[in-house]
């Protein structure tokens, strides 16, 4: 099992280091000739990239955020399979340990998942799995429930998980983490829905979405995973955006950062990698209230 | 982030799985976790075995309720040898790694003991003692012979009567007015719901669960987590008055009243769901007492516990022994609607017509097809077969092509109906022909796919599966998708190969439908599919009431099927969560069209139904006097519907 994790790893992208890119910097050659390559759709094998950013923001002493990417490729004369998981966690309970319950939230759906897929992607004669994505999701979200109330009992955390399969993206949601596709032309559409006291409000139409940004209790969810008594998280899948982007973040991002934030920063950037440290900074920049965490996934070819 | 020491003991005292079934007369201290989803497959460690005696006092007899935290147990305390006093033992076994999560996790469960320890009140169990074992303590409670009300609930398959829920709640009035009253401080319970208020053997409510009451810390920063469904908006903001609790109990009651569990609910939603609405034999009195209690704003509220008890006696004058029956209202809309036309065939009708240039097309087990006027059901002409003809005829320039289980396909001249020319398989055809890129797609019992060329007739390949294929073909991006009566699904290229294959448990008689993201279908093993059309996996899986030869029909981002369970389904595509179902009053085997905003789909009850899509209510019904097995054709306003009384009927959509 580890060797198959590490041989998943070996083909994630590391993050790039920080260093600051400011808007009004001329681009060098370099990076010119990098944007022309990345923009040219024209790949002979589809495959799945991905990029990655944390930071533990301005405000904050802990990291109490905890992310996954796992971006793999199969191709062949039977076919080629982008498999890729890639999960955000924004733990809560400050000395309870939001920290505790964010990592074993990451650590236990990718295993679960990674376990469950392990004998039908990589052993050469296998059945038909009998089982579907969102039925795993939901028994990795399950197992993760409890992992917490074992590891740091009355600790939470939000749970963000993509799956990809394909050119299908199965996920499971629980809490206020996000999950958004960002298209080329400058739209933004979230595909989840934050299980929060404001946004709850909102839909109820007790409060307008302009009350909702300057809200008292904008943090208090009324669901989040190692709480409460039945969990029921959302579980959906939809096609990968063909072009566009899968980005995934906790609140300390998609808080402080506008939707044209967004679509700037992913797509001036040059690599992945660069647009999530530029969200960061962004973030960083506009305060850094909260921890912050981000993954941009690309299904390309 | 900081979590407040209130909501930390809600995970240290909440998650109590039942365990069911053990004893008629149940008895649970603690609430249960009432989901499905595996936790009962991993018991806590190391229960406590019958026969242990803890401090030389209490024997342990059996385990009455299971939790994340440790386990409560019935026990016997052995400093009464000549009686025998039971005594609920709960147990907290501490597993927290972190020292500082250790500690936190012990003083919650100390502080239940001292808060229990001060109270004296009939509807609150009595505490007996409090000790600690190694990592373990345990708190010794009165014991209650009885049962939660969220399993009298669950355990009953129709609604209580209001009386009996009304009795409670005066109860639960009584002894939150008590809480709120003590001195010096009031206390909030702050988790008034079902499975925490206990009916012993006298009928009497035991409120149970005292974790988490006591006072909030507010102004904290940071992310705070509340208790779904019951709880009202201002105490996810960490505000508990009084107030909160009077919500709570209004969460508790509407669930009582309605059957309708708020946890599975969006939050704050219960005025989106009227009790009388749901459960028309509640007085309009008592609905009006508990929506008062769920008031948004707890200014509108009952202003105290007291002030509601006194409105539930008011509504018990009232309702008194007269027990409101509620008024008896039958189906929605029974009458009124009439066929345009009939025309009568000389057997049954068990296929789906077709419509093309002012005709209607539609096969009969008198061997026919029949080509009608579709503005007045007037015969033009009828083709004889050799078989009955189920399959849905296809209308393409100027022909028609049909399988009959004479086992051809039959071309005909769509205005004459003379044959153009007819194509052998070995075995009777009942599924429909599907025309794409030049070619007929088809099965047959033969236990072949057919692909025959459109303009020679001639066989361009056939692809061999594992039973007879009763289902009919999707063909998009140049792949056939077709399952069979074995259970197998086959992806077949245009030439003819396998592209990926899939198993179903039981036979595929349904059809396919798909769009890009995916293709849907049912089988007879009760279960509705949703496949990645590109290689197979498996999306989700919906579980239907029972098996299912019902077409799947896709609007929007919503899926509806009919199964044999009598249910004509709607579901979310991407979530695959039901969004509603209606119940007829026998199979639903032929495949519901949506037209405009109105479902159509027969039934075997005789009944053609027409449904708003996106509720599933219904608009009308119209009966005829067979089952319908087939599928509505709804063109130009008009629905056009087969039915086993020998007949096809026009019907104003």
């Amino acid at each position: 099992m580890d060797k198959i994790f590490r041989w998943l790893s070996g083909n994630k992208q590391k993050p790039t280091p920080a260093h600051e890119l400011t808007n009004t910097a001329p681009l060098s050659e370099q990076q010119i000739q990098a944007i022309v390559t990345n923009q040219n759709p024209r790949f002979d094998l589809q495959q799945l990239i991905s990029g990655c950013g944390q930071s533990v923001g301005k405000q904050r002493e802990l990291n109490e955020d905890s992310l996954l990417a796992i971006t793999a490729m199969m191709a062949g004369n039977a076919g080629n399979l982008p498999f890729g998981l890639y999960i955000i966690a924004d733990g809560m309970g400050g000395h309870q340990f939001g920290e505790v319950a964010s990592n074993a939230a990451i650590r236990t759906v990718a295993g679960y998942v990674l376990r469950k897929f392990h004998p039908y992607l990589f052993h050469i004669k296998a059945d038909a799995m009998d089982e579907s994505f969102q039925e795993i999701m939901q028994a990795a979200v399950s197992e993760a429930q409890r992992a917490i109330q074992r590891e740091a009992p009355g600790s939470g955390t939000t749970l963000t998980a993509a799956l990809v399969l394909g050119q299908q993206i199965t996920v499971a949601h629980i809490g206020d983490s996000r999950a958004y596709f960002i298209y080329p032309d400058g739209r933004v559409e979230p595909i989840t829905r934050d299980h929060s006291l404001v946004k709850r409000l909102e839909e109820l139409g007790h409060i307008t979405p302009d009350e909702a940004a300057n809200y008292p209790h904008r943090n208090v969810l009324y669901r989040a995973l190692g709480q409460g008594e039945i969990l029921d998280p959302d579980i959906f899948t939809v096609g990968f955006p063909q072009p566009g982007h899968l980005m995934l973040c906790s609140d300390g991002l998609w808080g402080v950062l506008t939707e044209q934030d967004l679509t700037r920063a992913v797509n001036e950037a040059p690599t992945l990698q660069r647009a999530c440290q530029n969200l960061v900074n962004a973030a960083n920049a506009a305060g850094g209230p909260d921890n912050i965490s981000v993954i941009l996934v690309q299904l390309i070819g | 982030m900081l979590l407040t020491h209130g909501w930390l003991s809600k995970g240290a005292g909440q998650t109590i799985i039942d365990k069911r079934g053990d004893t008629p007369l149940e008895t649970r201290i603690f609430p249960e976790l009432s989901d499905d989803q595996g936790n009962q497959g991993s018991p806590p460690p190391r229960q406590l075995q019958a026969g242990l005696t803890l401090t030389n006092r209490y024997a342990i007899q059996e385990v009455i309720g299971v939790g994340g935290m440790g386990s409560v147990y019935r026990a016997r305390d052995m400093h009464f040898p000549n009686v025998t006093k039971l005594v609920a033992v709960k147990e907290m076994i501490n597993t927290a790694p972190d020292p500082l999560v250790r500690e936190t996790i012990i003083q919650n469960f100390e502080r239940e003991a001292n808060l229990l320890a001060t109270l004296h009140h009939p509807s609150i169990p009595r505490i007996y003692d409090y000790f600690s074992v190694e990592s373990r303590s345990y708190l010794v409670l009165e014991f209650i012979h009885g049962k939660d009300m969220e399993s009298i609930i669950n355990d009953t398959n129709s609604f209580l009567p209001e009386h009996q829920i009304l009795a409670w709640a005066i109860e639960l009035c009584d002894v939150l007015d008590y809480l709120h009253k003590h001195k010096p401080d009031p206390i909030i319970f702050r988790d008034m719901k079902p499975s925490n208020v206990m009916i012993n053997h006298n009928g009497d409510v035991m409120l149970v669960d005292f974790g988490i009451a006591k006072t909030f810390q507010t102004g904290i920063k940071g992310t705070m987590i509340g208790t779904e469904g019951y709880s009202p908006p201002e105490q996810y903001r960490g505000e508990a008055t009084p107030l909160a609790d009077i919500y709570a109990l209004g969460a508790t009651l509407h669930h009582a009243l309605t059957r309708r569990d708020p946890r599975l609910e969006p939050p704050f939603s219960f005025s989106e769901r009227p009790i009388r609405r749901i459960n028309q034999n509640v007085s309009p009195e008592m609905e009006a007492v508990v929506n008062m209690a769920l008031e948004y704003n707890p200014e509108s509220r009952f202003r105290t516990a007291a002030d509601m008890k006194q409105a539930l006696m008011v509504v018990a004058r009232k309702t008194g022994a007269l027990i409101s029956a509620g008024p008896k209202t039958g189906p929605i809309q029974g009458s009124g609607i009439k066929a345009l036309w009939s025309f009568k065939c000389e057997d049954e009708i068990r296929g789906t017509p077709a419509v093309s240039q002012g005709l209607v097309y539609i096969g009969s087990y008198d061997n026919n097809l029949y080509a009608l006027n579709a503005a007045d059901g007037k015969f033009q002409w009828k083709y004889p077969t050799d078989g009955g003809v189920v399959t849905r005829p296809v209308v393409l320039d100027g022909n028609i092509y049909f399988g009959s289980e004479d086992k051809r396909l039959h071309v005909v001249s769509a205005r004459a109906g003379k044959v153009v020319w007819t194509y052998y398989t070995n075995g009777p055809i009942r599924s429909s022909p599907r025309i794409a890129e030049g070619h007929i797609f088809f099965g047959s019992d033969d236990n072949h796919i057919h692909a025959v060329n459109l303009n020679t007739g001639r066989m361009a390949w056939r692809f061999e599966t594992a039973d007879a294929v009763r289902s009919t073909p999707f063909v998009v991006r140049e792949l056939v998708y077709v399952g069979c009566e074995s259970g197998d699904y086959y992806a077949i290229d245009f030439r003819g190969d396998l592209k990926w294959r899939f198993h179903a448990k039981r036979s595929i008689t349904s059809s396919t439908i798909g769009t890009e993201q995916a293709l849907y279908f049912a089988s007879v093993d009760s279960t509705l599919y949703a496949l990645d059309p590109r290689n197979g996996w498996v999306l989700w899986r919906f579980r239907l009431g029972k098996p299912s030869i019902s077409t799947p029909c896709i609007v929007d981002d919503l899926i509806f099927i009919g199964a044999s369970d009598g249910f004509i389904y709607g579901i979310e595509s991407r979530s695959s969560k039901e969004v509603w179902r209606f119940k007829t009053e026998h199979q639903v085997n032929g495949s519901p069209v949506v037209y405009k905003d109105s479902l159509y789909c027969g039934s075997v009850d005789g009944h053609l139904y027409c449904l708003e899509y996106r509720t599933g209510r219904l608009r009308w019904k119209f009966g005829t006097g067979g089952a319908i097995t087939g599928t509505p054709l709804v063109a130009d306003d008009i629905v056009y519907i087969g039915s086993t009384d020998h007949q096809i009927y026009a019907l104003l959509a």
